[in-house]
């Protein structure tokens, strides 16, 4: 890949960072530096679809420490959870021989498991030799009848999120657009359907599943979901679609603003995550859509939806009321997620704001007030000691901080790709809530701060034995 | 005895292997104070992250030099020298471990010198040791990677001399990247009951074993083996060597100290652990404690218990070779027969393994062999869940990574005891798919009784059955 075609992927109009700093152009630091790479970005875009052979073109260390280890669900084939690589040796990489091993690999591939696509990934190291991956998928792609799609997106390139836009890119210029999707059933309600793009939902632990009979009902048919529980030939039809969503992430943008540039789909962008945000998204659909019918149906799902999820939040609401969160999460979800907790009746003392735009902020303190503390800095000291002064009763994080949280013995909740658990949809606030009083109420957390017995017993006035 | 057949597929599926650069960071995530960096993109350290904190469930510290493209074309030395001032400064810490990953070692890097640059450039960072250990990942596997750093934290930190003895009492012991902190844990004890003082490189059951202290945070190792103990290896009396993956750095050591050693293939069963015991009772001039006595009675009784369900036992085995060769004496000493054998990468040791092959290869290639053979359970690392699966076996999982099964780290293995509760786990596992014989009803007996249908039929508890398994 050449730097020129990194840099004009890393200026994205439509992404409000631009203006500012852009993520994926800081140098890194060495002995500073946290976060995968672009290559890690990639797979986490691409992974999800289900039905693909991903093949990690580059000695074992990218796919022997990364396999296996999304929370992403599929609700059929799982062909995407056996990990895949060319393994290199090193004469591979000394003689050369890893184009013709990636080839034969392709094959391999094809012949065992008869994938509807091969991806394969490109790494460091063979971006470093020049292996040509395009020529290779090209010829291979030819020879043996089935695409394949090269995912040029090296670790050394950059960041995740660069690696995320470098996915997307090879989607919108391999894949979307080179089928057509079959007419939609009639509905044995007589109700049109509308066919709709969901971009940057990637189904953790199934959570989509929650809120994806709620499309069903209102006649919104999902063409494709980029790329949670999606299959190939979905992605393909993806230009079809009357209108993208981009779920909770800037991270691909650059494939719903060329889809807009090129097939004139509108799009916008939104969060599953609170009862609030799934209500708009369903409401921003039927506005751009404009049936002024379906406008109508969606505003009674939703007014059902909110009046049961009301109901089920209640018990929920009375124990975790007034509880304070410490919240660090990148970008979108800083605010999309306080929604959801605010629904709750919790109160977010202070918000991680490092990848979070100007209008991100503007949007916190719209919803939070001018009080709560904007953190810049993750490193898990800075995150303790804002824990402590802000009196929080819980960090809410993704899993990196996992252990820093329960090695200084304070609750957390895990709100990552990896958990285990689906918050999305008017359900998922249940499940949100649960988790959350499971970790709060725990008994164990005054357990773990007692000191011993007989480290209390040394304490002033006692009598040590002579 | 073993044939050594490398698997000739251009694909690996279902990777059994993991890098060499993940194996040598955890060597350095034994020492104390200590923290790994890795010399590459920030990828190379946030994967090897993941995957350590998902195995030990522990916060883990790791840093990476950062290689962007840049620096990749253009020489990356620099980042090598900032790298290593920043965490110098900022960390403080008494040992950084350099570990090189396929993109330093594909550019050509030259760690040796860029931290001789380092040492010219920042003399105020003279107390900080730096061990620079070559790992690509297009060769080896964890366990190759653990010895690498091993090897080089011995040339690197243990001074050359001849004092052999002069400490009587201490002892070193190599252990090997197959070794779990509560087998290092064991291991200690074991040495401790006859009045030795260990000195265990590296110490992951000091430094991993997964507790909660005092301190909030920290950004380097908790615990683990203190440098100075390093530098005093050479006056111990005796080394202990575990796993044949250890035996060049065992060579070093040898070399440059003269402290006499004792190198051990493994720890698990009688013969292995009558071997330990014994030299330690050697080394130490003193009988054998009977506590000791008692847990090798133990064992011996669970041997004779458990033969029922392990003998004739078929059984597909995944692991490095140091592992793979000590769970398969281990198995092959219980009547069990290893079926399907696979090991992520050569070592010579593999040829002294008790079985009819071992495959260089991946779970893919355990699975097609264990379902070829009719094996009936699996023993492999956390990745094997999905072939046990399809196999529809049990699975027992042991190496690296455990990141489905809680405190899977933290399981002995080694020793008697340890290797009493592994026959326990395996025998119950064989018994769990027991299989009784499908009842034969006589032509003769009355068919008019619904009530006695064969849906009916009770199931017998299998347990019941140990001598008529």
């Amino acid at each position: 890949m050449k730097t020129s075609e990194i840099q004009a992927l890393l200026d994205e109009p439509a992404c409000s960072h631009n203006k500012k700093e852009k993520s994926g152009c800081a140098r890194p630091k060495p002995g500073a530096t946290a976060g995968g790479c672009s290559f890690d970005g990639a797979q986490i875009a691409l992974l999800p679809i289900a039905d693909v052979a991903h093949i990690v073109h580059g000695p074992i260390a990218c796919a022997g420490s990364s396999w296996d280890n999304r929370g992403t669900r599929s609700s059929g084939v799982a062909l995407y959870r056996i990990g895949m690589t060319t393994d290199l040796s090193e004469t591979d990489v000394v003689m050369g021989r890893g184009e013709k091993r990636l080839f034969h690999a392709i094959k391999q591939a094809i012949d065992s498991y008869a994938p509807a696509a091969v991806f394969v990934y490109n790494t460091c190291v063979t971006a470093l030799i020049g292996d040509d991956v395009e020529a290779v998928c090209k010829a291979a792609a030819e020879r043996w009848g089935t695409p394949v799609v090269p995912v040029d997106a090296a670790g050394f390139y950059g960041t995740k999120n660069l690696g995320n836009r470098l996915a997307g890119e090879a989607m919108f210029r391999h894949v979307i657009g080179t089928r057509e999707p079959e007419p939609a059933r009639p509905r044995a309600d007589g109700l049109p359907t509308y066919d709709v793009n969901l971009i940057g939902e990637y189904n953790i632990a199934g959570e989509f599943w929650h809120v994806a009979p709620l499309f069903d009902e209102l006649g919104l048919r999902i063409l494709c979901t980029l790329s949670g529980d999606a299959r190939f030939h979905e992605v393909q039809t993806m230009h079809r679609a009357k209108v993208n969503m981009v779920v909770c992430a800037k991270a691909l943008l650059n494939v719903a603003r060329k889809m807009q540039e090129s097939y004139g789909q509108p799009f916008f962008e939104g969060s599953f995550y609170g009862v609030q945000d799934v209500s708009n998204a369903l409401r921003d659909f039927a506005r751009l859509i404009g049936d002024p019918d379906l406008i109508a149906r969606t505003e009674a799902v939703i007014a059902r939806e909110e009046a049961r999820s009301k109901a089920a939040l209640e018990p929920w609401r009375e124990r975790l009321s007034g509880k304070r969160v410490l919240l660090y999460t990148g970008g979108v979800k800083s605010w999309s997620i306080v929604s959801a907790l605010q629904d709750l009746g919790m109160k977010v003392v202070a918000t991680g704001t490092k990848k979070s735009t100007e209008e991100d902020k503007a949007r916190i303190r719209e919803l939070m007030g001018d009080e709560t503390k904007m953190i810049d800095d993750g490193s898990p000291k800075a995150l303790l000691s804002t824990y402590h002064d802000y009196k929080a009763d819980i960090l809410i994080a993704g899993g990196r901080n996992l252990y820093t949280a329960l090695k200084a013995r304070i609750p957390f909740l895990d709100i990552n790709q990896e958990r285990e658990f689906g918050y999305a949809g008017y359900h998922g606030m249940v499940e949100l809530a649960r988790q959350l009083a499971l970790s709060m109420e725990s008994p164990v957390w005054e357990a773990v701060r007692r000191p011993a017995p007989w480290a209390a017993a040394k304490g002033p006035g006692s009598v040590l034995a002579a | 005895m073993a044939e050594i057949i490398q698997s000739k597929k251009a694909l690996a599926v279902s990777p059994l292997k993991v890098s060499q650069p993940v194996g040598a960071s955890l060597a350095f995530l034994g020492l104390g104070r200590s923290l790994p960096l890795m010399h590459g993109s920030q990828g190379c350290t946030a994967f090897g992250k993941v995957f350590f904190v998902r195995h030990f469930r522990e916060p883990i510290p790791l840093q990476t030099t950062a290689m962007d493209q840049v620096s990749t074309i253009m020489g990356a030395d620099e980042n090598v020298v900032e790298a290593l001032r920043t965490l110098s400064d900022k960390s403080k810490p008494d040992i950084i471990g350099l570990v090189t990953t396929g993109l330093s070692e594909t550019q050509g890097t030259d760690i040796h010198r860029a931290v001789r640059d380092f040492r010219a450039a920042h003399p105020e960072f003279d107390h900080v040791a730096v061990v620079p250990v070559n790992t690509p990942d297009y060769l080896g596997c964890l366990e190759s990677g653990f010895a690498l750093a091993i090897e080089a934290i011995v040339e690197t930190l243990v001074p050359e001399g001849r004092s052999a003895g002069k400490r009587p009492k201490q002892v070193n012991v190599l252990a090997s990247g197959m070794l779990t902190p509560g087998d290092t844990e064991a291991i200690r004890e074991w040495i401790e009951a006859f009045g030795l003082r260990p000195v265990m490189l590296p110490d992951i059951g000091d430094s991993l074993d997964g507790r909660l202290v005092e301190a909030e945070f920290s950004s380097l190792t908790l615990g683990g083996t203190p440098r100075p103990e390093i530098e005093a290896m050479g006056e111990s009396t005796a080394t202990l060597v575990i796993g044949p993956s250890l035996s060049r750095a065992a060579d070093r050591l040898k070399d440059r100290t003269g402290v006499p050693d004792f190198r051990f293939a493994g720890l698990m069963g009688l013969d292995d652990c009558d071997a330990f015991t014994q030299a330690l009772a050697d080394i130490s001039g003193k009988p054998v404690p009977e506590r000791i006595e008692r847990h090798r009675a133990q064992l011996q009784d669970a041997m004779v218990d458990s033969h029922f369900m392990l003998g004739f036992a078929r059984i597909a085995l995944a692991a490095d070779p140091d592992l793979l060769g000590m769970q398969a004496r281990f198995l092959a000493g219980m009547g069990a027969e290893i079926v399907a054998a696979v090991s992520p990468a050569r070592h010579d040791s593999l040829a002294e393994v008790p079985v009819e092959r071992v495959v260089v290869g991946d779970l893919e290639d355990l699975e097609n062999a264990a379902r070829a053979a009719g094996a009936q359970l699996v023993i492999a690392n956390s990745h094997a869940a999905g072939t046990a699966q399809r196999l529809g076996l049990p699975l027992l999982r042991a190496g690296f990574p455990q990141y489905d099964l809680v405190g899977g780290y933290a399981r002995t293995w080694v020793g008697y005891r340890g290797s009493r509760q592994a026959l326990f786990d395996l025998a119950n596992l064989m018994q769990g798919q027991h299989h009784e014989l499908e009842a034969y009803r006589s032509i003769y007996r009355d068919a008019g009784f619904a009530a006695d249908a064969p849906a009916e039929r009770h199931v017998i508890p299998s347990s019941a059955a140990g001598l008529v398994h």
